[in-house]
C-alpha cells in the first residue's frame, strides 16, 4: 500500500497539471495497480471533481471522461449500439465488476500497462486522447511516447460502422492476460490489428487483406501478423507460446472478420 | 482530513489520513462484516456498496467517499438474512469468511440484472472467490432466491 502526504481535489485540469509536475506527485485513477506498490506520494491528485465520469456523444465521436470506469463503458448502452460487444469483451475479464466499477479509463491508457487489454481494444478503434498540455492526439502515437507528467482529460472513439474482434488468453480466468488480441477492419481491403500483453504493451499495425480467403491465405497471413511483433517470457507464458496464440487469434480475427468459421 | 459521508444510514465527520483504505476504515467504524482476504484487489470479500455500486473497499481511499453514501452488510440486514437462509439450505456455506462480500455482490446484482441466466450470473459473480465450499452450490441457492417469488406465487 501506499502513503499519501497531502490530497487534493483538483478544482481545474490547469491545478491538476500544475501539482503533477513534481515528481512526487499522483494522479489516482482506479488506484487497483497503484495500491499494488510502495510509493510515498507527496501529492495525490484526485480528477474526481472535474467532470471526467461521463461518457457523451457528438455527431461524429463519443467523449469518455479519464474518471469513466472500466464498467461504466461496458454498460454503456450507446457505446454497446456503436460497438457490439466489443468494448464489454476487452474488460470482462478483468478481475471483478466491482475492480471494474473502481478501475478507469484514464487510469488504464495513461500507465500503457503492458497487460492492459483496453489500450489493446482502443487502438484499432482509431481513439485519440486529450491531454491538459499536448492536446489531442491519436492514441497510436500517445502509446509511443515516453510516460510524461502531463494529465490525460479524455478519450475519443470516432463513430465509425466497424466489423471488429476481441480475444485475449488468461491462464486462469480473472488473471492478468498472456496475450491480447484486437482486430477492425476500417475498410474492405485492410485489417488492423493490435497485439498486447507480449507482454509489452500493445500496438497497432495494417495489414492488407488478400484477395482470396482459403484457410492456407489465412493461416499465412496470420503467421506473417503474429511475427510481426515481438514477444517475451514471463511467469505467465513463454514468448513462443505468446508468439503461437497470438497466431491462433490472429486467424480466429480474419476468419470472423472475412465472415469465415474459426 | 475532515470526511464527511454517509455510513449505513448515519451521517458521520471524522478527521481521516488520506491514505487510509475504505476497507480498514470501516472496520474502525465496527463494520467487520468487510475483510481483507488478498493483497491484490481479487477476492472480492471487502465489497461495500458506493452510493449503491459495489466496489472494492480495499482499493477505495476513504477520502474519496467524501459526500457518498456507503452499504455494508451491516446495514443490510434483513436481506442479508434472506439469502443467506438459501445458502444455508443449499450446504453453500462452511467457513462463511467470504459470505459478507459475496452477498453484498448477489444483492447488487439482484438490484441490476433482470432474470440473468447462469452465465450472467458467474460472470457478476467471478470476482467473489470462494475457497472451500465451492460454486455448484453458491449457484444453486441464487437461482432459487432470485426465483422465490415466483415461487410464492405458483
Amino acid at each position: 500500500m501506499f502513503t499519501i502526504q497531502n490530497y487534493v481535489l483538483a478544482e481545474s485540469p490547469e491545478q491538476a497539471y500544475t501539482l503533477n509536475q513534481k515528481r512526487t506527485a499522483v494522479v489516482l485513477g482506479g488506484c487497483g495497480w497503484l495500491k499494488m506498490g510502495k510509493q510515498t506520494i507527496a501529492t495525490a491528485i484526485d480528477l474526481s471533481a472535474l467532470g471526467l465520469d461521463t461518457i457523451t456523444e457528438t455527431d461524429t465521436e463519443f467523449v469518455l471522461g479519464a474518471m469513466v470506469t472500466l464498467r461504466q463503458m461496458e454498460t454503456d448502452a450507446r457505446l454497446t449500439a456503436q460497438f457490439g460487444s466489443f468494448l464489454a469483451d476487452s474488460v470482462r475479464h478483468i478481475v471483478g465488476i466491482q475492480f471494474r466499477n473502481c478501475a478507469t479509463i484514464g487510469g488504464s491508457l495513461f500507465a500503457r500497462f503492458g497487460f492492459s487489454d483496453i489500450l489493446t481494444a482502443m487502438l484499432v478503434l482509431d481513439a485519440q486522447v486529450e491531454l491538459f498540455q499536448e492536446g489531442r492526439m491519436p492514441l497510436t502515437a500517445f502509446v509511443q511516447m515516453p510516460r510524461d507528467r502531463d494529465i490525460l482529460l479524455r478519450v475519443y472513439l470516432p463513430k465509425q460502422k466497424l466489423l471488429t474482434y476481441y480475444d485475449s488468453y488468461r491462464n486462469t480466468i480473472t488473471d492478468l492476460p498472456s496475450i491480447t488480441v484486437a482486430a477492425a477492419c476500417p475498410n474492405a481491403d485492410t485489417i488492423r490489428i493490435a497485439v498486447g500483453a507480449r507482454p509489452q504493451k500493445a500496438a497497432c499495425k495494417e495489414f492488407a487483406l488478400p484477395s482470396d480467403s482459403t484457410p492456407e491465405t489465412l493461416q499465412s497471413l496470420a503467421q506473417e501478423m503474429a511475427n510481426a511483433y515481438a514477444y517475451d517470457s514471463n511467469m505467465r507464458a513463454s514468448a513462443a507460446y505468446r508468439q503461437h496464440l497470438a497466431k491462433v487469434f490472429l486467424y480466429r480475427a480474419l476468419c470472423t472478420l472475412l465472415h469465415k468459421e474459426g | 482530513m475532515q470526511l464527511k459521508f454517509t455510513l449505513n444510514g448515519t451521517a458521520i465527520v471524522d478527521d481521516i489520513r488520506p491514505d487510509m483504505p475504505l476497507l480498514e476504515y470501516v472496520r474502525s467504524k465496527g463494520c467487520y462484516s468487510v475483510k481483507r482476504g488478498c493483497e491484490t484487489s481479487n477476492c472480492g470479500l471487502c465489497t461495500v456498496w458506493l452510493d449503491g455500486t459495489p466496489v472494492l473497499s480495499c482499493n477505495t481511499l476513504a477520502i474519496r467517499v467524501q459526500g457518498k453514501t456507503v452499504t455494508t452488510l451491516e446495514g443490510l440486514q434483513e436481506e442479508a438474512a434472506a439469502f443467506g437462509a438459501f445458502l444455508a439450505d443449499e450446504g453453500a456455506e462452511q467457513c462463511g469468511f467470504c459470505n459478507p462480500g459475496f452477498i453484498m455482490n448477489v444483492l447488487a446484482m439482484e438490484r441490476e440484472l433482470q432474470n440473468p441466466t447462469i452465465e450472467e450470473i458467474r460472470a457478476y459473480l467471478v470476482g467473489n472467490l470462494c475457497r472451500c465450499t465451492g460454486y455448484q452450490g453458491q449457484l444453486r441457492a441464487i437461482q432459487k432466491y432470485l426465483s422465490r417469488h415466483q415461487e410464492e406465487k405458483a
